[in-house]
């Protein structure tokens, strides 16, 4: 259908289908010929290379010592920053309430498009793709018109930096859409959910017990990406003023570079273990399911 | 691949109809009730996501007093600000993208052609995750632990090469810094969008090139290039629509002076805005909206098309 492969923006690529459902041993590097192979890695060299460069002088800012010596210093001080400490504090309670009310709000409905009202799981899909369209800037602006209706009426709750959750829910709605949608269908989600009913149970059990399990791949792979999203987000939460970690990491890049490069550094590190570890362990029960229904056909 | 499960017409099962049966009256409240139960999901997108679009486009034709007014709008195309960041922006996301796709589709194509599920092709996949959505303020502070005044790079060049060059890092904080950022960030969305595709270029197409008597080049030019077009657009789209969103990159290198659309609204957001201009924001983020509705919907359009072939 519309959802092609082409259109997976997130890293859930993989879960996507289109590492998983590769047959094994396509080998076509084997066959490509020697030059082909040269070039190959000629633009992995040059591509990557560039790609590593700046990290890698990330790593070389942050060590720099007193007379061309190596120090870690910079990353002692991180622990001893008051502000870096609650900025993470703070990105990762907004990170867990983001994903709790993504996955609340979203695997149900998704469920429910599935196996009760087909005709509305276009409409679910095109709100849920919308953020994309519509830049996180664009959103603060008109956002902040609420949020400060709800710092003025909500008391402390209203006013507390965990309220950006409702928001990143939000963005984090286009990559969850299409890494939970990549697990609905590699499972038949209606004969389930109907086999479930018919053995007598309701549908918050149906689907907490009998349905998220087939999909844990999909839900994984979507709070790993809201996680990262959560604590990458800048945009808004600097310009509604609250004080996440990239906004702390700003504010640091103005006072003492050495630690801020430092604290980068260490939350891109941190990301990209989360995704590779993902990526290289994750998702298994949906990767065997597929394994078993391909076994017969190839 | 995978079942399309979520076709199958699930509502008349045999369940359904052993519950059901004989009173179309409580199949009616039945049919009602499926619908209700998206109403969560419907209310809160709607409060978080619809009514913010609702507020900028009402905001934009409106006065601070609530008067409806074009002037708002009119000063996108009149003011000679608006205008130039507007150009300035698409003429940054336009390049960028293009860099970004050139580069990103090589790496793609030298990633794709290894191991499905081979180390390398996964390290490249969750790099590029990470480097291309969790970016924004640090990777500008990547760039200036490169090329800033006392960057990697610069010091190299100025102290152990002696060469003039780049030893003026002032270059990094203007546009030209920008846009080196920027594609640094597309390259790896490129590489994440397009990878699916190139995945669907099969071997046995290239095979049949090749019994054909056709060469390598052959190949690319008659056949995976065409079958490839349409998803290399639409990535290029969405590399646009990218970059031409960004904010987060400018807002940590560019200090001084809103050259682009996304700092001109930050900018309109924290200062006391000049009476008479309190909406002149929102306008710019209905500006925004425009053009990144367009090139979404010129994306859908060539998606649709590159879905017949890529499966």
């Amino acid at each position: 259908m519309t959802a092609s492969p082409g259109g997976s923006l997130s890293a859930a690529a993989p879960q996507g289908g289109a590492l998983v459902a590769r047959p094994k041993g396509a080998g076509r590097g084997r066959r490509g010929s020697r030059r082909q192979l040269t070039v190959r890695v000629a633009i992995l060299i040059v591509v990557l290379g560039y790609l590593v460069l700046p990290l890698f002088a990330m790593l070389e800012f942050s060590t720099r010592g007193p007379f061309g010596s190596r120090t870690l210093d910079s990353y002692a001080a991180i622990l001893n920053d008051q502000n870096v400490i609650d900025g993470v504090t703070t990105s990762l309670q907004i990170a867990v309430l983001t994903v709790i009310g993504m996955l609340v709000l979203l695997v149900p409905t998704m469920v429910w498009t599935v196996v009760r009202v087909p005709r509305m799981r276009r409409v679910v899909e095109f709100l849920c793709l919308l953020p994309l369209a519509i830049p996180a800037i664009v959103i603060v602006v008109g956002i902040a018109p609420i949020y400060r209706w709800m710092g003025q009426h909500l008391g402390a709750i209203g006013a507390s930096p965990l309220t950006l959750a409702f928001i990143n829910i939000i963005l984090v709605l286009p990559f969850a859409y299409r890494a939970i949608d990549a697990s609905l269908r590699s499972i038949d989600t209606a004969t389930l959910a109907d086999a479930a009913r018919s053995l007598g149970a309701g549908w918050p059990r149906t689907i907490v017990q009998v349905i998220v399990p087939n999909i844990r791949g999909g839900i994984l792979s979507a709070a790993v990406l809201a996680i990262a999203l959560v604590l990458g987000e800048y945009t808004i939460s600097s310009l509604l003023a609250f004080n996440t970690l990239q906004v702390v990491i700003f504010v640091l890049g103005q006072q003492d570079p050495f630690i801020s490069v430092a604290v980068s550094l260490a939350a891109l590190v941190f990301a990209f273990v989360l995704l590779f570890v993902f990526t290289r362990f994750g998702g298994g029960p949906d990767r065997r399911f597929q394994a078993e229904v391909e076994e017969p056909a190839g | 691949m995978t079942e399309p499960a979520g076709d199958v017409p699930a509502p008349g099962t045999a369940e359904t109809a052993g519950l059901a049966s004989g009173e179309a009256g409580s199949r009616r409240m039945r049919g009602a009730g499926n619908y209700l139960a998206l109403l969560p999901f419907f209310l809160y997108v709607g409060l978080f996501l619809i009514l913010p679009t609702l507020i900028i486009a009402i905001g934009a034709f409106t006065t601070a007093k609530g008067q409806p007014t074009l002037d708002n709008v009119s000063r996108l195309f009149t003011d000679s600000v608006y205008v130039d960041t507007f150009i300035k922006s698409i003429q940054l996301a336009v390049l960028t993208a293009i860099g970004g796709a050139i580069f990103g589709g090589l790496l793609a194509w030298a990633v794709v052609r290894g191991d499905p599920n081979g180390f390398l092709r996964q390290l490249v996949i969750a790099a590029s995750g990470v480097l291309a959505q969790f970016g924004g303020v640090m990777l500008a502070f990547a760039f200036l632990a490169t090329f800033g005044f006392n960057g990697l790079v610069t010091i190299f060049l100025r102290d152990i090469v002696h060469i003039g060059l780049l030893t003026d890092a002032a270059w990094l904080y203007s546009l030209t810094g920008l846009a080196v950022v920027y594609t640094y960030f597309q390259i790896p969305l490129m590489l994440i969008v397009f990878l699916p595709s190139l995945d669907g270029v099969r071997q046995e197409w290239y095979d049949a090139s090749a019994s054909l008597g056709g060469s390598s080049w052959s190949f690319w030019r008659h056949v995976g290039g065409p079958i490839l077009a349409p998803s290399f657009l639409g990535a290029l789209l969405l590399l646009f629509t990218n970059a031409f969103s960004a904010y987060a990159t400018a807002a940590a290198l560019i200090s001084q002076g809103a050259s682009i659309v996304t700092l001109q609204i930050a900018g309109a957001l924290q200062s006391e805005v000049v009476p008479g201009q309190e909406n002149v924001g929102k306008a710019l983020a209905l500006g925004m909206i425009v053009v990144v509705a367009l090139v979404m919907l010129l994306y859908a359009l060539i998606q649709r098309r590159a879905s017949r072939w890529v499966q």
